[in-house]
């Protein structure tokens, strides 16, 4: 915490003499060990530190997987099946990799709808929740260009959805398609530059990771009360422990728990998370009759699906990719839209609602993903059925049934009239996960652009406590811990 | 709040069941009775039936299906259907050694003067192809693409049980029913000269001008109220299937039937139509252990070969998640108790 004295003293005479010419240790003494850290972080905290776990965990195993994958069109499927069957316990670090992607992105949306939750985007931290919003598109993209590296089904024809969909922006669309395929289709140029960028991309990760730390430890950890540590020598000592051994411990413990989860899917669900579809390698001529990306970003493909109308010039398609990009650029504005001066939603009972209402709009988000934009969710109706035939006039008409056989007997008595006659389905009308992916998508934005500027401005917060010492001894605490 | 967060939850579990069954328009794999083996944490295949598998792969499947991944040596090496301790290395075991030399593959390899010459396999070969390319399968298959079965367990929803239903789902000959209908007579094709087009437009032309020529073709109709898969539950399909010529319904294979129903087009049967014809009937292969042979012993070893095939180091990586979540958890609970320790004089 900046203004925090550095209490790091050098011992022996190499470390003096280190100190003295690159303070290395002393950087890393002050940030994990003497760091004062509030004392009344919840395990929603621990997080931070899960994601660290996960990212060197993709990097050590990824470096491995890439000393023995070929990125080729003809030799990648055949060259990931090598690593699983011949590399020793390549397996294990190929298993590891593909779901320490879902366990990664798991991780990074409980870390961020924690940070929605305790407010931990407003000043003095703005700086520090953009860059985590840079970090998490960086590793979407990463995702996105791992995901294709297999070149099975999903891959390929995943790809193109996704490159189709840069296509689809006005003026340069196309001109950034065509670079990113390194051509005019996807083929052996495009799954060698992904390769390539899929190699480079973590490491931008890695450095805005660093960024983001330093952006956290010159404001100090936000705490569940959202009150900030007190700065005065004895007010800080009674708000903040030392980060070692209290938070490495508490931490160590909720990463060794996220680890069983993880193993878990490892050993026994490695492919669960995962599209069968992607076991079959890529063939352009056959698509998949159901194009679905990863799960972590189905309520992002419900959102681009969701958008079937046109707004005056603009079409539905580029419309939905607008929606889509900016689902994600308005988290970047977020500390300008929260007009509240409280941060923790602990003290704010009504943008309480509308946050756990949030939360459940993006899972069910990810359920319309999943699901077909048009089968129905509560069908209001039965299905008919349409005998079409030409009467005695020559004109088409039509006869609707509910019951098949009237309808099919109908159809032979005209079809023995010497009339062509021809049974269809008449669907019945229903409200479809398109319609609620549009109702969700609406909440989405109205969550950013209305509720939360005009909720700050109009609600009653509770009384937060004076200090987190107090929060903590509960003489003040004004609502119970929802989130514990 | 406790609601919203019981509705969450609930939701989420919804949303994760619903993406896992997102494939649709096939019935649901069943696996055969008494289950697998190898399902669950601690199951493993049983190698009696991987071993019989194997047997059914060769000389039933092989004749149209590759396995490219697939090393003769692997059925050796351990996890592999034909391990013996006696031969760590795989390449040394007589039976995979056996298995390799009844099979001639094309040499990858030109000879002292530069041919390429066929060879009995060796076990460091992949398994022979039935078929030099896609092409020559497609061709020698009505135009189909028999897949590889390499990984094909893990390439459809249901995997093993999706296999055990596919080859043992065919209708019944009790259900299927042959009819005799007309139909217009194919053009003789037209002769591929230096002119493509006007031999195709004359064509065109003649079969516009006169009567087509009707010749008599059987069909095979399936009445799928009387299957079996569809005689338990509610599920009622009263109507007739047409099966197109070179074509085989089957319930399980992910496909459209609809163009093909005789019946309420809101009740359309599950399942497909595929190029393979039903392969597995009784006694197809005599089993080397004698085991006898029923459709659904075939079906179930063939699945459970498969089952191995795709993924080979699968019992290893059940041991060694076993080891790794008990040592995880001895930690966890150690960190827990080092927590409390350290955080003993803190109020938090």
């Amino acid at each position: 915490m900046s203004g925090h004295p550095s209490t790091y003293e050098p011992k022996t005479g190499f470390t003096k003499w280190l100190d003295s010419r690159l303070p290395v240790v002393r950087l890393a003494y002050d940030s994990f060990v003497d760091f004062p850290t509030p004392k009344n972080l919840n395990y929603w905290y621990t997080f931070g530190g899960i994601l660290a776990v996960c990212l060197m965990t993709q990097i050590l195993t990824g470096v491995v997987l890439a000393m023995h994958y070929t990125p080729t069109v003809d030799g990648a499927f055949a060259s990931v099946e090598r690593i699983m069957r011949d590399v020793p316990y390549g397996w294990l670090i190929r298993y590891i990799h593909a779901n320490g992607a879902s366990m990664f992105f798991l991780a990074v949306y409980i870390h961020m709808f924690r940070g929605l939750y305790y407010g931990s985007y407003k000043a003095p931290r703005e700086i520090l929740w953009i860059l985590g919003c840079v970090i998490y598109l960086l590793m979407m993209g990463t995702a996105f260009l791992g995901y294709v590296l297999p070149w099975g089904q999903m891959s390929y024809h995943g790809t193109n959805v996704i490159t189709g969909l840069i296509g689809a922006l006005p003026v340069v669309g196309e001109s950034i398609q065509t670079w990113l395929m390194g051509g005019p289709s996807i083929g052996n140029q495009t799954l060698q530059r992904f390769f390539s960028l899929h190699y480079l991309l973590p490491f931008m990760i890695a450095g805005v990771v660093i960024l983001h730390i330093w952006a956290l430890h010159v404001p100090g950890n936000n705490n569940p009360t959202g009150v900030e540590a007190r700065k005065d020598p004895e007010g800080l000592k009674k708000d903040t422990v030392p980060f070692h051994p209290y938070y490495t411990v508490k931490d160590a413990f909720a990463i060794v728990v996220f680890l069983i989860i993880f193993a878990t899917f490892v050993f026994y669900l490695p492919n669960v998370l995962g599209h069968a579809d992607n076991y079959i390698e890529a063939d352009p001529l056959v698509t998949p009759a159901h194009i679905v990306p990863e799960w972590y970003l189905l309520p992002f493909y419900a959102i681009l699906r969701a958008i079937t109308f046109d707004i005056g010039p603009i079409d539905a398609k580029l419309l939905g990719v607008i929606f889509m990009f900016g689902s994600i650029a308005i988290l970047f504005v977020l500390p300008w839209l929260d007009t509240s001066k409280v941060k923790s939603m602990r003290y704010r009972p009504v943008a309480r609602q509308f946050f756990f209402g949030f939360v459940v709009a993006c899972l069910l988000l990810g359920w319309c993903g999943a699901s077909n934009p048009d089968d129905p969710i509560i069908p209001m109706g039965s299905d008919k059925l349409v005998v079409s035939y030409t009467d005695a006039n020559g004109n088409e008409a039509t006869q609707t049934y509910d019951e098949y056989d009237p309808a099919a007997s109908f159809r032979d008595q005209k079809i023995d009239e010497g009339v062509d006659a021809s049974i269809a389905v008449q669907k019945a009308p229903a409200f479809r996960f398109v319609h609620l992916a549009q109702i969700l998508t609406l909440y989405y934005f109205a969550y950013f652009l209305v509720i939360l500027p005009l909720l700050g401005l109009r609600e009653k917060p509770k009384d937060e406590p004076t200090s987190i010492h107090k929060a903590v001894l509960g003489n003040d605490r004004a609502a119970p811990a929802p989130a514990e | 709040m406790k609601f919203l967060r019981f509705i969450s939850a609930g939701l989420g579990a919804a949303a994760i069941a619903a993406s896992a069954h997102a494939a649709g328009g096939a019935k649901h794999a069943h696996e055969p009775e008494g289950g697998w083996e190898f399902d669950g944490p601690l199951g493993e295949l049983d190698m009696e039936s991987v071993q019989r598998g194997y047997q059914v792969y060769r000389e039933v499947c092989a004749s149209c299906h590759s396995m490219r991944l697939l090393h003769y040596r692997n059925l050796g090496e351990p996890g592999g259907p034909f391990y013996d301790p006696e031969y760590p290395n795989a390449n040394n075991n007589p039976l995979v050694k056996s298995f390799a030399a009844q099979d001639e593959i094309l040499s990858t390899e030109p000879n002292d003067v530069g041919d390429y010459e066929y060879r009995p396999a060796r076990t460091s070969d992949p398994f022979k192809s039935p078929y030099p390319n896609d092409a020559a399968a497609r061709a020698a298959n009505a135009g189909a693409l028999p897949p590889d079965l390499s990984v094909i367990t893990k390439a459809r929803h249901g995997g093993a049980s999706y296999i055990y239903s596919l080859m043992s789902g065919y209708p019944e000959e009790a259900a299927m029913s042959t009819e005799t209908i007309e139909v217009p007579a194919e053009p003789e094709p037209a002769a591929e000269g230096e002119d493509g087009e006007t031999a195709d437009a004359e064509t065109a032309e003649t079969t516009g001008e006169s009567e087509p020529e009707m010749v008599e073709q059987q069909q095979t109709v399936i009445d799928v109220a009387s299957m079996e898969v569809f005689s338990h539950g509610d599920s009622h399909y009263e109507g007739e299937l047409i099966q197109p010529l070179g074509q085989y319904y089957n319930p399980y294979f992910a496909g459209d039937t609809s163009p093909q129903w005789q019946g309420d087009p809101r009740h359309n049967p599950p399942g497909g139509f595929l190029a393979m014809p039903p392969q597995l009937t009784d006694g197809r292969v005599s089993y080397m252990d004698g085991t006898e042979a029923t459709v659904d012993q075939m079906a179930r070893d063939v699945a459970a070969f498969l089952q191995w095939a795709g993924e080979p180091k699968q019992t290893q990586r059940k041991s060694t998640g076993f080891a790794a979540i008990i040592y995880l958890a001895i930690l966890a609970v150690l960190l827990w108790f080092s927590f409390h320790r350290i955080w003993r004089k803190v109020d938090h």
